[in-house]
């Protein structure tokens, strides 16, 4: 019963929406302790190490303590506003998940407009964000809000542009294809658009909103931005969905640009969980390494650089896909 | 867009990778820390910890404190405390009373001045730091002219009190002696 159910178009998706789920909870430990270890690391220290073996459940000791957190409406925010921030912001992630191909088989739903679907949720994130700021009736809110927008709207566009060129090349958006246009290393988008690969990943940098490109929940200015306000899980959703949407960009990392799933001897979902890892690895690495740009820098890397460059970038990849054929 | 410009960009982008390597390679190496409760920190050469009284080379029991007051005097603080007594053969009130205001013992070979007693020692009884309010600073240390102060090493020091940090450097100096079984512990 439950196999004939799972078999059917709609338990597959829904089947796969808890896996999703599941995964993201996971996930957020998992990331937690991986960033705090990397930061240890890089700073000559041992990280969480004191709760559990070796720290590990320090992340749970974590979420623990931010699930018996009270929590708190400030004064005269919107509280509706306020509290549908985080699950906006959250909600969207599950979806920008169906797509993904984490295996040959492990899809959750395999579409033709995949690529779309993906670009179109994860710019849900702005909004939610803006709620977040505009409710919370706090100056960090709004002024992060305010930057979270500024940010997101300049930061789609080369996105979307180095994206295009991966489309351009295979003539599809469906992830799926796009990875099975892609076996052996020697065949990964990476060698054909390095170019767009470094336009990409420095579009998701700032679309995840990680350092260098922190700005809207800057520390050091804004106290802590958007989520100025929240306590206990309403910070925790939003904590959830930046490592969630991290997950999603390192995702779609991998299937345009590192050919997915293809990988020799071990069966494709742990190659593209090590692929996505390492890429989140990398991002890991930004954060630690290079301080926070300053407003106008941020705003004229993309529009002097990464659009000019995207753009070029797809009119090339045009010229030769016209030649090809 | 001037060559100028995107010569700079294409500099400050290997900056960039620079600062990758650094930290990729300072995630690589070893960390210093120490795992406290296991294990405890050994370099502490330049560690400043409370001021100790530092014992005679041949009696562990008696600092080498000669009781001078400078310390007391010069601590900007005013975290240290001595008191002492005299013994001395035949000191007449009138002599104790000149001794204490420090008159005689003070200028030794004073010309015409009433000679000290032939014996006279002092004795200390007390020796207090109050640590909540040193500041480390350092000039009892250095201006003890017999050496009888130093820091002491201990990093792990912990108080829940103010009490906890009011120190009685003699009594420390004497228990340390018994344990150390006479050892002189700089
Ligand atoms: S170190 Fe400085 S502050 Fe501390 S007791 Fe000595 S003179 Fe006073
Ligand atoms: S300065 Fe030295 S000798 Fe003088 S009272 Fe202080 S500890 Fe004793």
């Amino acid at each position: 019963m439950i196999i004939e159910l799972l078999a059917t178009p709609l338990g597959h998706t829904v089947a796969a929406l808890v896996a999703i789920l599941a995964f993201l909870g996971l996930n957020g430990l998992v990331m937690v302790y991986m960033e705090r270890k990397v930061c240890g690391f890089i700073q000559l220290r041992p990280g969480p190490f004191e709760v559990g073996p070796r720290g590990l459940l320090q992340p749970v000791a974590d979420a623990l303590k931010l699930v018996g957190k009270q929590l708190v409406t400030p004064q005269g925010a919107d509280a509706l506003l306020f509290w549908l921030a985080p699950f906006i912001s959250f909600a969207p992630v599950a979806i920008c998940f169906l797509p993904i191909p984490f295996g040959p088989i492990a899809t959750g739903m395999n579409m033709n407009l995949g690529l779309l679907l993906i670009l179109a949720f994860s710019g849900l994130n702005a909004l939610s964000l803006v709620l977040a700021g505009w409710g919370s009736n706090n100056k960090y809110g709004l002024l992060g809000a305010a930057r979270a927008v500024a940010q997101s709207v300049a930061y789609e566009v080369p996105l979307l542009l180095s994206v295009l060129a991966i489309a351009f090349q295979v003539g599809s958006l469906n992830l799926s294809t796009i990875v099975e246009g892609q076996k052996g290393i020697l065949s990964w988008n990476l060698f054909y658009q390095p170019l767009a690969f470094v336009i990409y990943f420095i579009s998701a940098t700032a679309e995840t909103n990680r350092a260098p490109f922190d700005l809207p929940e800057a520390e050091s200015e804004l106290t802590a931005g958007f989520h100025t306000e929240y306590s206990g899980m309403g910070f925790g959703i939003f904590f959830l969905a930046e490592y969630s949407y991290m997950i999603v960009v390192c995702a779609v990392a991998t299937a345009l640009f590192l050919g997915g799933y293809d990988g020799p001897f071990a069966p494709g979902i742990w190659w593209f969980l090590a692929k996505v890892f390492f890429l989140v690895l990398i991002l890991m690495f930004f954060r630690w390494t290079f301080p926070r740009v300053r407003f106008d820098q941020l705003l004229n890397i993309c529009w002097k650089w990464l659009i000019p460059l995207g753009l070029a970038n797809l009119i090339a990849t045009a010229l030769v896909m016209k030649l090809v054929q | 867009m001037s060559m100028k410009t995107i010569g700079q960009t294409i500099k400050s982008l290997w900056s960039l990778i620079v600062g990758l390597k650094i930290t990729t390679v300072e995630f690589c190496r070893p960390q210093i820390t120490v795992h406290f409760p296991r294990k405890e920190v050994t370099n502490l050469g330049t560690y400043r910890g409370h001021i100790d009284l530092v014992p005679l080379a041949n009696d562990a029991q008696t600092p080498r404190c000669i009781m001078c007051g400078y310390c007391a005097d010069t601590c900007p603080s005013g975290c240290i405390s001595l008191k002492f007594h005299m013994t001395g053969e035949e000191v007449n009130p009138e002599q104790r009373r000149r001794l204490l205001l420090g008159l005689d013992v003070a200028v030794p070979r004073s010309g015409g001045k009433t000679p000290p007693p032939d014996k006279i020692e002092r004795v200390l009884d007390k020796f207090d730091l109050n640590y909540n309010y040193c500041s480390l600073c350092g000039l009892c240390v250095q201006g003890c002219p017999v050496g009888s102060l130093a820091f002491s090493r201990d990093v792990y020091l912990v108080g829940r009190a103010r009490q906890d940090f009011e120190f009685d450097l003699l009594g420390r100096l004497k228990s340390r002696a018994g344990t150390n079984s006479g050892k002189a512990a700089a």
